[in-house]
């Protein structure tokens, strides 16, 4: 028999009887095998037959106990959301057109030069009133409604002015219309300016639907990269194969993939080969090719082979589901560059409502008759013109497209400060094994001294260095293992971080290691330094192994370097960054592989905890430093780094210690990074300027600062055409990014 | 200088001085959260989202996780998304739907969260 299992939150519980409550009438449901409650998550998990259960019987049963079951609930409400915000975008559409229309029409009858053209009809002032009175109280509805509840927090906001200036315009257009006997009086012609109160709230809405569209643009990378899961997954169950949706899978299950098909969750293949596409979460493009042993990742195109495998992480755990949240974080951080806009937004409105006040006074005191027109007027564009918006979206709408689009290129970016530090970055360490190169050396040469044979030299080594966790020490095991030898008993095993192993075997003592273990050993290796010289210049790293205080032999070891490492270092200097590597091998093979890679700049013989203080030795010289590393020995130097990058499948230590994530092993994605960070800082840059400028000029013109020397004043018109304007502007610019080439 | 010009001069200051005084004098009331911990153990603050977030300021322990739950009844476009940018945080506020938000201080100090747009802000007090 099939049984499923299915979790799902729970509403209406208050204490712990509610749990024995719901969890008597799940298991009360005919094919339920198991229910069981958490109060703390407020959530069901229930094994039940699906052949005779069905969502809607364990919707009953909780209901009957007086509860509430949200199985399909989640999906629903994010649907119903999407429908509420496209029935939002409708209403403000409907709300534009509407407001438009009668403000044209107001504008041909009210328009100087325009009036002449329009019929007479339009040209009365009650008729004017008619049309602009729906667009002020119902188009306009909103700038009221926000202005209220914000003036209840002593707080005021972009909709505060629009508010008050169109508010302004309106009555004071009213008042000429039903009493112009009155404004008459003290000697100001009887001419309403609904033109002005209706185009600004059509204007300002026009600007705010586009907005919203372009802002729906902003946050299209969380979108895609939720998008990329699968939804359901082939589980195999006894002897059966069963198709499941994506929550029921649980850690251990066997699922197979065929040609084609999205690959669920991660786990490691248990049979089968395959090539895999996992363009979509590392952005490389070529097809990796993998076999038993290897892992998979959820969300990646299976393109070949069948093949199952094992789940090992479901859920939240899944690498999918990790740069999400990555992105998620990185979108919602701050960067040091927003830090002025903060502060100028704070008091921007309050400050703008002064200098209103202020403008009115001027210029009603000193400007020319009518000045009460002057005065309103002028009012009303600076209340309109100013526009703190475009300040505030400014540099998060950037960074949101930056680490989104740094996502799809596999470029994980922890937070907005690291994007932000990344474009001063002028020199990069990279950390040698791993990074730069492969990182799964392979052993060269074997050379015994003395009557010891060659195999015989391997399976000391191999044995001894069996419990070492080092990279080398992998390569030389393995080879044992190729060679079918069988390794020896070892005891009293030591690692001496920097210098190599040491241990027992059959009673001799052994020690494994690079140059400085054997001088401090007091081991003469005179005799071998012409191999090991010639060897160390072809770029091997050489290890010697010594026993009862005299070498017997001496086995090199050779990493490959990556293919993209020559393309990736080349694109870095064309950047104008200084490269620089850093490793544990000593000077002359760590020369040979800088000069292999044009690298000038080579840190050899670095001991794993010295990593650090060589970072922080370069920051000394007064550099930005980026360091690139992958290894739990690198965390403390990513972290002492102005930015941490981790490579590829680096260790979780490495990733928690990085600034920034680099999911693909490709390192040109390093100079991608950098360049990303330029871009997204450039945009930043521009929004700002254009921001900050546009206030900064606008407003003093709109107050009249022109009118003495030019004669020049901005219609309120026109300065709501700016206003609406500025801050699609900015959003649009920020979008502009997406088109930008990174690699 | 006319009887109407001193006038409005005055009405001027007055207006000025009033707006000073009225945004940028208030003082906030600091809403300590209570030791009363929720369903899952931590504790929780109501934060109701309209015209701003009220209470405006919250003083909450450091080092503890704290749970933030808003809830959005203002339509304004303003107030659809919060951003807590100390704590990466930007999530949106579906209308009259409640929005819980964890945090965890790991600093002492003053941290200000605003809408989407930068327009409203609220103050978080770690201590």
């Amino acid at each position: 028999m099939t049984q499923n299992k299915k979790t799902f939150s729970l509403k209406g519980m208050h204490c712990a009887s509610c749990v024995t409550v719901i969890e008597g009438a799940l298991n009360k449901v005919d094919g339920v095998s198991m229910a069981t409650v958490n109060i703390a998550t407020e959530k069901a998990t229930v094994t039940y037959d699906p052949e005779k259960v069905t969502d809607q019987m364990l919707c009953s049963a909780v209901s009957g106990a007086g509860y509430k079951a949200l199985i399909s609930e989640e999906l629903k409400s994010e649907d119903e959301e999407q429908k509420e915000k496209l029935k939002e975008l409708h209403d403000l559409r409907f709300r534009v057109t509407i407001s438009l229309v009668l403000g044209l029409l107001i504008l041909w009858g009210g328009f100087p030069g325009l009036m002449n053209t329009a019929p007479s009809i339009l040209q009365n002032f009650w008729v004017q009133l008619v049309l602009a009175t729906p667009v002020q109280f119902w188009a306009g509805f909103g700038f009221y409604r926000a202005t209220i509840s914000a003036l209840r927090h002593r707080t005021a906001n972009m909709d505060t002015l629009v508010a008050i200036g169109t508010s302004v315009a309106y009555f004071y257009s009213a008042v000429v219309t039903i009493f112009p006997a009155i404004v008459e009086s003290i000697g100001v012609e009887p001419m309403p300016y609904f033109d002005v109160s209706t185009i600004i709230i059509a204007l300002i809405l026009l600007g705010r639907y586009f907005e919203a569209k372009a802002k729906a643009g902003t946050s299209e990378a969380i979108k895609k990269l939720l998008g990329l899961q699968a939804k359901t997954a082939r589980v195999i169950r006894g002897d059966k194969e069963v198709d499941i949706p994506m929550n029921e899978v649980v850690i251990g299950d066997i699922i197979r993939v065929r040609p084609g098909e999205k690959i669920p969750v991660d786990g490691v293949i248990v049979q089968g080969e395959s090539s895999i596409d996992e363009s979509m979460i590392t952005g490389e493009s070529m097809p990796t090719d993998k076999a038993p042993g290897d892992t998979v990742v959820g969300a990646t195109m299976n393109k070949t082979g069948t093949f199952t495998f094992r789940a090992t992480k479901i859920g939240g755990e899944t690498m999918l589901a990790q740069i999400i949240k990555m992105v998620q974080e990185a979108q919602g951080s701050k960067a040091p560059i927003q830090r002025l806009a903060d502060l100028v937004s704070s008091y921007f409105v309050p400050v703008v409502l002064m200098l209103a006040i202020f403008t009115f006074v001027i210029w009603y005191v000193f400007g020319p008759d009518p000045s009460l027109l002057y005065a309103l007027l002028n009012m009303v564009a600076v209340l309109i013109i100013a526009c703190p918006c475009a300040m505030g979206l400014a540099t998060p709408t950037a960074i949101m497209v930056g680490t989104g689009k740094g996502a799809e290129h596999g470029i994980l970016i922890k937070d907005a400060a690291s994007l932000e530090t990344a474009h001063k970055i002028n020199t990069i360490i990279f950390d040698k094994t791993g990074t730069l190169t492969k990182g799964e050396p392979e052993v060269t040469d074997v050379i015994p001294f003395g009557s010891i044979g060659e195999n015989e030299l391997l399976k000391l080594a191999g044995s001894i260095e069996k419990g070492s966790e080092h990279s080398l020490a992998e390569a030389i095991v393995k080879d044992t293992e190729k060679k079918k030898l069988a390794l020896l008993e070892v005891s009293q095993f030591k690692a001496i971080p920097g210098y190599g192993v040491e241990g027992m075997i059959d009673g001799k003592r052994i020690v494994f290691g690079n140059k400085r273990l054997m001088d401090k050993e007091a081991i003469q290796i005179d005799m071998a330094a012409s191999k090991i010289e010639e060897m160390e210049s072809a770029g091997k790293t050489v290890m010697m192994i010594g026993s009862e205080k005299k070498l017997i032999g001496i086995i090199a070891v050779a990493d490959i370097i990556k293919d993209s490492a020559k393309d990736g270092l080349e694109a870095l200097k064309k950047l104008g960054v200084e490269v620089v590597m850093i490793t544990g091998d000593n000077k002359r093979t760590a020369n040979a592989i800088g000069n292999r890679l044009g690298i000038a700049r080579v840190l050899a013989e670095v001991l794993p905890d010295q990593k650090e203080a060589e970072v922080r030795k370069i920051q000394a010289e007064g550099k930005v430093v980026a360091m690139v590393g992958d290894g739990i020995n690198d965390a403390p130097a990513l972290a002492a780094a102005d930015v941490g990058i981790a490579m590829g499948s680096g260790t979780d230590v490495a990733i928690e210690a990085a600034d920034i994530t680099l999911v693909n092993k490709d390192l040109r994605s390093v100079a991608a990074a950098v360049t990303l960070s330029k871009k997204t800082m450039r945009t930043i840059r521009l929004n700002l300027f254009w921001a900050f400028g546009y206030n900064i000029i606008l407003i003093p013109v709109a107050m009249g600062a022109l009118y003495p020397f030019f004669q020049i004043l901005l219609n309120p018109i026109f300065a709501s055409v700016a206003m609406a304007t500025s801050s699609v502007s900015v959003v649009a610019n920020s979008l502009l990014l997406k088109r930008k080439k990174i690699i | 200088m006319t009887l109407d010009n001193i006038i409005v001069i005055i009405a001027g200051i007055v207006g000025i001085v009033f707006v000073y005084w009225f945004f940028l004098l208030k003082k906030e009331k600091i809403i300590e959260v209570s030791d009363i911990k929720g369903k899952d153990g931590f504790s929780h603050i109501d934060i109701t989202v309209e015209g701003g977030y009220t209470p405006e300021a919250i003083a909450i322990p450091l080092g503890e996780k704290t749970v933030l739950d808003f809830t959005r009844t203002d339509p304004s476009s303003c107030l659809e998304e919060v951003v807590l940018g100390d704590f990466n945080v930007r999530r949106e506020l579906p209308l009259h739907k409640k929005v819980s938000i964890e945090i965890t201080p790991k600093t002492k100090g003053t941290f200000i969260y605003s809408c989407g747009m930068n327009m409203y802000h609220g103050k978080i007090i770690v201590e």
